[in-house]
């Protein structure tokens, strides 16, 4: 931290003033404000290429999936027996599948359900994991033993097992879906939370915080919790997509949303007849969204790790 | 380190014993009752109480999990009512093929990555890394069918090099073993998945290792760089492939499901596949469970060799 730039000091930052002010770091030794983590963090990760190519083509795909319907309109509902496979043309510009449904509006209907999906299972495993590993952190001793030992024997059982079983028992919408999910995804970032919990414990400004004698709750909630939420936001983008892969499974395996839900795995599902007939329209286009859907969450992911790790902070 | 072992040894058995608990308990939710399964059209109250009885499904919960661990231990996981054959046959049928498939498929991901992750790191930041860099990353951000379609369409269709699904004259482990062409694509689309992953870790192992000075003190007493490489960096980049080769174990279960479900493969993962399609519970029940058996196995196996491979983590 000590190599840090003069851009990085407050005072030394020239656009704050008029032109006049001098744009010199003030002389060593006057005490300086270091420029917030959270704004180095966001300029080492605008920095990242990859980084902003994979912000980009969430934000494309949000928005393609969700205002894309209101501009090209198409029928999702009732299927159509006469334009069925249909090959790309002016009127359908992805073609038709099976149903007779527009593949385009397919795509962007099953992007819907899969961000949807993503979304919340990630929310509600991060909401359930930074809770519990904080608790196991925080009280430590026996409950955090048990706490953990219960989190190892969840972490044992293959997460995609627990969920096709889970599947075959409730009525497939968006909202059970992203409840499974994130029910049975929430182990990882207890984890995280928990490990995060126990060095910031032993950090002096929480025992300062405790020795003012601040309540269990306000330590939690003021302290550990913005401190460890670098780990959290990270781990969030890897949950994202992580849940929309482990949907498309669910999909391809034949437990997709309801008929006639789009969803990216259930449009799959059916992929292999459709490869073997030469309909490339109902294959390609929406593997390659699945992938880059994925891909954008991780490659965000992995530079938000590196823009928030102070080890790997270059200079 | 006898110390070390024995205790991670009793930590593995209080998990997998938790594991089996977790999974009947979940299974006991979702599943229907078994009475229904086996009674099929005489169910009806009377029956199932008396069925339940004879069962000892009347039991409390807790003696029925001790009961259906205690059997599991003795390799006895119930009757598969929908197939009329017991569970552990049905397992025991598939076991061979999928553990063939898994472990060629871990083989040849390992005999990729490891060289693949050494040479990048040795040549790292060029158009070639960059390139394999990429490459894994697309592939680590792939579901496993999309590869396994794209593979058919091109190496099966397009080209007539390989049968784009396993026939029917593969039905046991050893016709698997020796259709190596029927058995191309399933063992490629899952070691394509695992190379993904494994590439990045052996990239990054092999440039820490790079770093260190036993590498440069064998390159400044003039040794070829093909001994220092194979020698001095191989030996100690590969460490953390001990680890990760044991925690591949739940990604390669599932793979097995979805590559199999996809060629057609009469393995575990394809039994699997079919009992979620009838909703035959005692199976999903025992591949789960020996799903999570075999994970909690793989930690286990990975901490001990990893302690036994490299002298300075013996923790005592």
């Amino acid at each position: 931290m000590t190599e840090l730039g003069a851009e990085d000091l407050v005072g030394g930052v020239p656009s704050l003033g008029s032109p006049n002010v001098p744009t010199l770091a003030p002389e060593g030794g006057e005490v300086q404000v270091l420029a917030s983590g959270w704004r180095l963090a966001t300029r080492e990760f605008l920095s990242n290429r990859l980084a902003v190519v994979g912000l980009g083509i969430l934000v494309f795909f949000v928005l393609a999936c969700f205002l894309g319907p209101l501009f090209y309109h198409t029928n999702q509902t009732i299927s159509n027996p006469l334009v069925t496979d249909g090959a790309p043309g002016a009127t359908h510009l992805l073609g038709t599948d099976d149903n007779g449904f527009d593949e385009l509006g397919r795509i962007m209907a099953g992007g819907q359900t899969a961000l949807e999906i993503g979304f919340f299972a990630a929310l509600m495993a991060t909401v359930i994991g930074t809770l519990y590993g904080a608790l196991a952190g925080l009280v430590g001793g026996i409950v955090d033993g048990v706490l953990m030992r219960l989190v190892d024997i969840l972490l044992s059982i293959p997460l995609l097992f627990i969920v096709l079983v889970l599947a075959t028992r409730y009525s497939a919408t968006v909202l059970s879906q992203s409840l499974i999910i994130g029910l049975f995804s929430w182990l990882v970032p207890s984890r995280l939370v928990r490990g995060e919990v126990l060095t910031l414990r032993v950090r002096d400004f929480v025992v300062a915080a405790r020795i003012m004698g601040s309540s269990q709750r306000r330590l939690i909630v003021r302290h550990l919790i913005p401190n460890a939420l670098s780990v959290v936001i990270v781990n969030i983008t890897f949950l994202i997509a992580d849940s929309i892969l482990l949907i498309a499974y669910l999909g391809f395996l034949g437990f997709g949303l309801t008929f006639p839900t789009a969803s990216w795995g259930d449009m799959l599902g059916n992929a292999q007849q459709a490869v073997e007939s030469g309909y490339w329209w109902l294959v390609y286009p929406v593997g390659i969204c699945l992938v880059l859907v994925v891909m954008a969450c991780n490659l965000v992911g992995d530079a938000l790790r590196d823009a928030f790790d102070v080890r790997l902070r270059r200079r | 380190m006898t110390g070390y072992i024995v205790r991670r040894c009793i930590a593995a058995v209080i998990i997998a014993l938790g594991v089996a608990a977790v999974v009947y308990l979940l299974l006991n939710f979702t599943g229907g009752s078994p009475a229904a399964a086996a009674l099929g059209n005489h169910y009806n109250k009377i029956t199932a109480a008396l069925w339940n009885k004879q069962h000892g499904y009347d039991k409390p919960l807790v003696v029925q999990i001790v009961d259906y661990v205690w059997n599991a231990i003795h390799l006895n996981f119930g009757y598969s009512y929908k197939q009329g054959q017991s569970v552990a046959a049905l397992l025991n049928e598939d076991a061979g093929r999928t553990a063939y498939l898994s472990g060629a498929a871990l083989v040849l991901a390992l005999l990729i990555a490891m060289p693949l992750g050494i040479a990048q790191a040795v040549k790292r930041n060029s158009i070639g890394d960059y390139v394999a860099t990429g490459v894994a990353f697309t592939l680590y951000s792939m579901p496993a069918f999309f590869l396994g379609l794209i593979l058919i369409q091109f190496l099966a269709l397009d080209l007539h090099v390989f049968p784009a699904f396993v026939g029917d004259n593969v039905t046991t482990t050893w016709q698997a073993v020796t259709h190596p062409l029927e058995m191309a694509l399933p063992i490629v689309t899952l070691a394509a998945l695992t190379v993904a992953s494994f590439s990045r870790y052996m990239r990054s192992s092999a440039l820490d290792a790079l770093a260190q000075d036993y590498i440069r003190l064998a390159r400044a007493k003039g040794l070829r760089e093909r001994a220092v490489l194979t020698r001095h960096l191989l030996r100690n980049a590969s460490l953390p492939m001990i680890t990760l080769v044991g925690l591949s174990i739940p990604g390669l279960l599932a793979g097995n499901i979805i590559t199999e479900s996809l060629f057609n493969y009469p393995g575990l993962g394809l039994l699997f596949y079919d009992a979620l399609q009838n909703l035959d519970y005692p199976i999903l029940l025992a591949y789960t469970l020996i799903g999570g058996i075999l994970t909690v196995t793989g930690n286990l196996i990975a901490d001990i060799a990893v302690a036994v491979a490299d002298p300075r983590i013996r923790l005592d």
